[in-house]
Parts: C-alpha cells; sequence; structure tokens
C-alpha cells in the first residue's frame, strides 16, 4: 500500500497530523487540511513524510493513508 | 568643533548588514505589545522566532506576528527546542520554506536541564546546513576548539553562550569568549546567559560583534526600561572595545598635577 509508515498497520486508514493520530479521509488535500486548521495564511509551512512541501505544491499535494504531517508557524522565542 | 569619531563598520552576516549589534529573542514577554514596544527600545534590527506545530481548535485571538513588523525588523528563525541534528535540519527547511529566507539560528541542544548544546550534533548540523545553502548562525558553548570547527565548516557566524540558555548568569568565561573571538575569522555573537545591561557590555567590551538575548528583557520587572538599557550598554560597550582600554596600574597615578597645590614649600 503507498504511504504506510512502518508505524502503521497494513490497512490502516489513518494518518498522523502533528503527532496526533487521525482517521484518514479519501481525496484529502495538503490545502484542505491548512484550511480546517484556520492556517492558510503566510508563515505557515507543511512537512509530508518529513519532506518540506513547497508552497506551490500545497493544492496538489494528496494527503494518503498513514502520511506523517508536521503543520508548523512562527512563534515567539528566543 | 570637535574632531569626528570614525563610523563603525556595520555588521555584515551573508547577505545583511546591521547597524545594530543586538539581536532580540520574541518569547516570554507578557503580551504581544509589551515584545512589540520591547523590541523597538533596544534599537535592534533582527529578531530570532521558534518553529512550532500549529494546534487544532486554537481559541481565536491576537496573532504573534501582528505584533513583528516584518518591514522594519530581519527575522532570524530558530531551531530552538531540537535535540538531535535530524530534527533541527527539519525544522530550518521549515522556516526557510515559510519565510523564503535562508538565515537560521542552529540550536542543538544535548540536556533538557542544562540547554547545553549538543556539539557532535551542532558541528554535523552545521556542515548539512552549509551544504544546503544556509547561512548558519550557530549556538555553541564557549569551548575554544568546537568554535573553531564550527567557523570552519562554513558558518557565517559562531554563537558562544555566556552562561545556560535563561540563566542570567552573565558571561561566566571571559577568557574563552576571548580566545574563540582572537582565533575568529567569521562574526562572534555572544547567545544565552546574559542577566542584566551589564553583561551586553562586558561582552563587547571583549570584543564580541553582537550579542542575542531574550529573557534578560523579557522577564525584567520592567522589560521596556531593560530594552532602553540594553541598547545603550551594548553601543556603550561596542565604543569601548573600539576606543581599546588603559592598561592596568599596580599603583595609584594622580591625574591631577602634583606641582602647585598650595601650602607646600617654605
Amino acid at each position: 500500500m503507498v504511504g504506510v509508515e512502518d508505524s502503521h498497520l497494513a490497512g490502516d486508514q489513518t494518518v498522523r497530523i502533528n503527532g496526533e493520530i487521525q482517521p484518514w479521509r479519501p481525496h484529502w488535500t495538503v490545502w484542505e487540511l491548512l484550511q480546517e486548521l484556520e492556517a492558510d495564511g503566510p508563515g505557515v509551512a507543511v512537512e509530508r513524510n518529513f519532506a518540506v512541501v513547497r508552497r506551490q505544491n500545497l493544492a496538489t499535494t494528496p494527503i494518503e493513508p498513514g502520511d506523517t504531517l508536521e503543520v508548523v508557524r512562527l512563534v515567539g522565542g528566543g | 568643533m570637535s574632531e569626528p569619531i570614525p563610523a563603525d563598520n556595520p555588521l555584515v552576516l551573508g547577505a545583511f548588514r546591521f547597524e545594530s549589534r543586538l539581536f532580540l529573542g520574541t518569547g516570554k514577554y507578557a503580551t504581544y505589545p509589551q515584545m512589540r514596544d520591547a523590541l523597538d527600545l533596544s534599537g535592534c534590527e533582527c529578531v530570532t522566532v521558534a518553529v512550532r506545530r500549529i494546534p487544532q481548535n486554537e481559541a481565536p485571538g491576537a496573532r504573534f506576528l501582528d505584533y513583528l513588523d516584518l518591514d522594519r525588523y530581519t527575522i532570524l528563525p530558530n531551531t530552538a527546542g531540537c535535540f538531535d541534528a535530524e530534527s533541527a535540519l527539519r525544522t530550518a527547511r521549515l522556516a526557510r520554506e515559510m519565510l523564503n529566507t535562508d538565515l537560521i539560528k542552529l540550536e542543538v541542544l544535548g540536556d533538557q536541564k542544562t540547554l547545553l548544546p549538543e556539539p557532535l550534533d551542532t558541528l554535523r548540523a552545521t556542515e548539512i546546513l552549509v551544504q544546503e545553502g544556509f547561512t548558519v548562525l550557530v549556538y555553541t558553548s564557549d569551548d575554544v576548539m568546537l568554535a573553531k570547527r564550527l567557523q570552519e565548516a562554513g558558518a557565517t557566524a559562531v554563537m558562544p553562550a555566556g552562561s545556560p540558555i535563561g540563566s542570567g548568569q552573565g558571561i561566566l568565561n571571559p577568557l574563552n569568549l576571548r580566545l574563540i573571538i582572537e582565533q575568529a575569522t567569521v562574526p562572534i555573537i555572544v547567545d544565552a546567559g546574559v542577566g542584566q545591561a551589564s553583561d551586553v557590555a562586558i561582552a563587547m567590551e571583549l570584543g564580541a560583534d553582537g550579542v542575542l538575548m531574550n529573557t534578560a528583557v523579557a522577564a525584567a520587572k520592567d522589560p521596556l526600561r531593560m530594552a532602553r538599557a540594553v541598547n545603550f550598554a551594548c553601543r556603550a560597550g561596542r565604543d569601548s572595545f573600539l576606543a581599546g582600554r588603559m592598561d592596568k596600574r599596580m599603583y595609584a597615578m594622580a591625574s591631577s598635577p602634583p606641582h602647585g597645590v598650595i601650602g607646600a614649600g617654605a
């Protein structure tokens, strides 16, 4: 099965988003996820399976079962 | 008309030039407006920010970026909180995508309790990020030989800690800092440990090219007054370094003429 990580059982229909396991949905894209998180503005970046998703590819990048996603932004820090 | 004092050179970090040699963190302020005002009063031109996961179901409220003037400040993203090279590399790449900048303050920590840098992962991550085209400002301990290795690895600036992050203990090993500065071929920016304005002045008098600080301002009783104090201290310390101090003497030497004091002689 495409996109299945070692940590997921074969046939597992979940994804891991910012460390939390969530049910996968068919025809899901990274861009839709950003809108769900109200994070579709500037100052946001996404990593899918340990590789950065380029800004121009956000809308066309699918979320597949077993994917690991990190959605990040800037916060105050030193 | 007094003789003019020659202007200082700007601090050059890769493609960036700064008149102010003070760098401020953006964490731990009581409010965002307080952060904005502290940055303003510090006179800094470059601020560091962290990268974190976006929480789900966040309550609407004030947003960090609304209080950060991106036209005024150069944003220096950091890898704070990363405890291995891999997560620091991933964070750096995400920051580059987010900000469209090659600037990165690389931090790879070794231990939760001390937050001291992990030297081997720090060096390895520096090598990889340099190879990937990043302008790497690398946080390190005050180890003299590691600082040398990091500059040889292609770091744009080496950032030794004065003392542990957030400890406010000041410059604990001025000798090491001097040795790092003496052998440096890249700018040396003291990062971490500064507790008050005098610590900034001391770092600059030792010959540091800049100072990065956060907690000393944010956790001061009056953060805005401290922001102004460190602004003065940074410029005072730099001028003091450029001016060059007098030689120390064992015994006193009067500043007033020894002759012509009344009541002397017959």
